[in-house]
């Protein structure tokens, strides 16, 4: 199910990603334009003002304002007792934010990148995410677990898992991706109010990239709902769904499909756990062929949970068999030209779409 | 009264005591709260080294003897609190054989690990404590759940997979959760309870520093194992408590044994209590099996942490007399020691005390044991006319949020706005 590319690549395309023009129906002119970085320093300001019981815990996040930025200027701003420089151990601080989080604060938990996550995995399953069921609803855990997930440029395979499968397999927790600002804004802001553990799957080349936002999405009491998607782009012929960065590939996919008269629908998941399955249905009952796409590894991805969902629930609207995208089934290799290939990339979202069309040579006419 | 472990195979080494008018004494962070590192590599001072190495090991038995011997005309308990420890230890032991009957009955199942004859750490400890404070535990927690107040009844009914007990059947022996006592679990990983206390503790903190809630003081016991102490977890929170001052006790029932491990051939260096001065916080040893010394170590520890000095690592040496769980064999152990230390049993320890000092009669603490039995029957018969849990509970408790949506800007949930749609996300 892993579509190779072994084309060249459309220019830069791995390092910097353009913002497609997605649907922008509901907002009013998007005026302002931000970095996802500063969507997500401007939600945790604005949090941490609104509620003294939110405090920012990891390493680096306060003197060095942030291993990538995201913290900056918020030691300044609340001072040590709130934005607190860890030691390297990420079990000890992760069970310290669950407890505290046991006794109602609510913690932010900041991990460098999702990989060094797997040293606090027990805290994250077993102490957050499964609490409020042991206990039977007497404790909650309003914790937030946020970072940089998936692949950044040239770090080798140990800083370059996608961790979305694995968290969002586990009952309890509630998995959000990002892909823009207004994602960015929204689902954090969501996540640090929710009264759960929210894992939050940032990714580190998004966090320079611009993207335009509403008056509402600067408003500070704005925060998008969990479990539910957003279709970026609507289509007729074919659905991709992807989250992330992959979202931007994909809506670049469907332009270049527009061209050959496949109008694709692209669905921003927003939200891994809970799975947005009605509106993922709804698209592919409309279209009648769904193309997942994702960056981590294939077996047991979330692709893997998106065809079987569909394949349950929308079999007879099905006109081609569905087909997952997603990383090459190694660990991330370091040199460039083989990390590009382990990668799904545009042309790969563009050929699986045209092999559901049954297009594999572009066609003069729409269909 | 020797405190070495006689019956193991390391050798004792004299202890230095140290005054205990001078307790230890760090260079003063200069900010009360989480100095940045700045500020702390700025005060570092060889006053700090020297008294990290002078060592705040203390033979507390020794301490203690020498307190009573002072004091011949004040005992060290009233004879309320007195009657108090010795329900207390006895509802444990007692509670714990219920248990063990129960499950060879079949009414019980999966892992239950009893506590017989640790009672005298649980008590000593947890009757100190206000119902404010919290306790962290193990697996090993039924004791805790009862010292600190959950009702037999409850425990008894979750231990039996039923809806009324504490957590409605759905944690188990292992998950003891109580948000009206403050009990914080029952964890089933070892290792896995020890940051947990140490972020209630911050709670605390930050709640009397930055919340502004001046009278916030309580204090967190963690309680754990010997083979914990060999666990990257434990070093981690130690440093991390010792370094902002967070108000725990961490409390090491050393019953010498982890499953089938013996301490000695697990641990480099079997004594716990010094790890602490390796991070800056006073390590005591103290016999586990005497319930009166560990309280007086319990009140300095705990006071300690109340007024803000920081955490202390407590060492009890005690012993399980019976396996790991009811399904261990325990064929390891040498009979000798388990003889050795069944002679310590810390109930006949303390009856023996409270008899000779005349706190109290033998009748009354014979109509102590009967309540106690008639408590434990009654639990039991509670438990078995409670109803199993209904099928719709298996769904449910999963997420605080009832319908996963999230809560909107106006600060409610979001299902609970009839607006909200199914469909796509509309801002």
């Amino acid at each position: 199910m892993l579509a190779i590319s072994r084309q060249r690549i459309l220019g830069q395309s791995f390092q910097k990603i353009r913002p497609a023009v997605p649907g922008l129906r509901s907002y009013s002119s998007a005026a302002k334009q931000i970095t996802v970085r500063e969507a997500l320093n401007s939600a945790l300001d604005e949090e941490m003002s609104a509620d003294p019981k939110v405090f920012l815990m990891g390493e680096e996040v306060g003197e060095y304002q942030g291993a990538y930025k995201i913290t900056k200027g918020l030691l300044e701003k609340y001072g040590p007792e709130r934005v607190l420089d860890t030691p390297i151990t990420e079990a000890g601080f992760t069970g310290i934010g669950v407890g505290a989080a046991y006794y109602g604060l609510k913690p932010v938990v900041e991990f460098m990148t999702f990989n060094f996550s797997m040293q606090a995995i027990d805290h994250i399953i077993n102490s957050a995410a499964k609490s409020n069921y042991m206990s039977a609803g007497q404790i909650s855990v309003p914790i937030v677990f946020r970072g940089p997930n998936g692949a950044a440029a040239g770090v080798g395979a140990q800083h370059s898992q996608c961790y979305a499968a694995w968290y969002a397999s586990c009952p309890g927790l509630k998995v959000l991706s990002p892909y823009n600002s207004e994602d960015a804004r929204g689902l954090l802001k969501a996540a640090i109010r929710d009264p759960d553990p929210v894992v939050f799957l940032e990714n580190e080349l998004l966090y320079g990239e611009s993207y335009p936002v509403s008056d509402e999405v600067l408003d500070s009491s704005f925060c998008l709902p969990i479990g539910k998607a957003k279709i970026e782009r609507e289509g007729k012929d074919v659905t991709i769904t992807a989250f992330s960065k992959m979202v931007g590939y994909a809506l670049k996919a469907a332009e270049i499909l527009e061209k050959d008269g496949i109008y694709a629908e692209v669905i921003n998941l927003r939200s891994i756990r809970p799975l947005d399955r009605s509106t993922i249905n709804a698209s592919v009952r409309k279209t009648n062929r769904l193309i997942t796409v994702e960056e981590g590894f294939p077996q047991h991805g979330v692709g893997a949970e998106i065809c079987a969902s569909v394949v349950e629930e929308s079999f007879a609207y099905l006109d081609a068999p569905v087909e997952r995208i997603a990383g090459a089934d190694v660990p991330m290799p370091y040199a460039a030209n083989l990390e590009r290939m382990a990668v799904p990339q545009v042309e790969d979202i563009v050929r699986a779409a045209k092999r559901a069309c049954y297009r594999s040579v572009p066609l003069a006419a729409t269909a | 009264m020797s405190t070495a472990f006689s019956a193991a195979k390391f050798s004792t080494q004299p202890f230095s005591t140290i005054s205990h008018d001078s307790p230890l004494v760090f260079a003063k962070p200069t900010s009360q709260f989480f100095g940045s590192t700045r500020k702390l590599r700025l005060t570092s001072s060889s006053k700090f080294n020297l008294s990290r190495r002078s060592g705040t090991v203390v033979a507390v038995s020794d301490y203690v003897k020498q307190k009573t011997s002072k004091s011949t005309t004040s005992l060290l308990i009233t004879k309320e609190e007195g009657l108090e420890l010795y329900e207390d230890m006895v509802f444990g032991r007692a509670f714990e054989d219920m248990c063990a009957q129960m499950y060879y009955r079949g009414k019980m199942f999966g892992f239950v690990h009893l506590y017989n004859g640790q009672e005298a750490v649980s008590t000593g400890f947890i009757k100190l404590l206000k119902q404010q404070d919290s306790v962290v535990s193990t697996y090993r927690d039924h004791v805790h759940a009862l010292s600190k107040g959950v009702p037999a009844r409850a425990v008894m009914s979750e231990l039996f997979g039923k809806t009324t007990g504490c957590c409605r059947g759905q944690g188990g022996s292992m998950h003891m959760f109580s948000r009206e006592h403050n009990l914080l679990g029952g964890f089933a990983f070892i290792g896995e309870g020890i940051p947990i206390a140490t972020g209630a503790a911050f709670t605390s903190k930050y709640k009397r520093e930055v919340l502004k809630e001046a009278d916030c003081d309580h204090v967190t016991l963690a309680f754990f194992g010997d083979g914990t102490c060999n666990n990257g977890q434990f070093f981690e929170c130690l440093n991390m408590a010792a370094l902002w001052k967070l108000p725990i006790v961490f409390v090491v029932e050393n019953n010498l044994w982890a499953i089938g491990m013996s301490h000695s051939r697990a641990t480099s260096d079997p004594q716990i209590y010094k790890k602490g001065p390796a991070f800056g916080m006073p390590g005591i040893h103290v016999d586990g099996m005497d319930v009166l010394k560990v309280r007086e170590v319990a009140k300095e520890a705990i006071g300690r942490a109340r007024r803000g000095e920081g955490p202390t690592l407590v060492e009890c040496e005690t012993y399980r007399f019976r396996g790991h769980s009811l399904a261990d064999p325990d064929e390891l152990r040498d009979p000798a020691e388990k003889d050795h230390y069944a002679a310590r049993d810390p109930i006949r320890a303390l009856k023996k005390y409270l008899i000779e000092n005349s706190l109290a009669s033998e009748a009354e603490l014979k109509a102590i044991d009967k309540k106690i039995d008639e408590v434990v029957e009654d639990a039991v018969e509670f438990a078995d006319e409670s109803p199993i849990p209904a099928r719709s509970q298996l769904l449910e408790n999963v997420f605080a949020d009832p319908r996963g949506f999230g809560i909107g800007p106006d600060g409610r949930y979001r299902c609970e706005d009839p607006k909200f749609t199914e469909g796509t996300a509309r801002v």
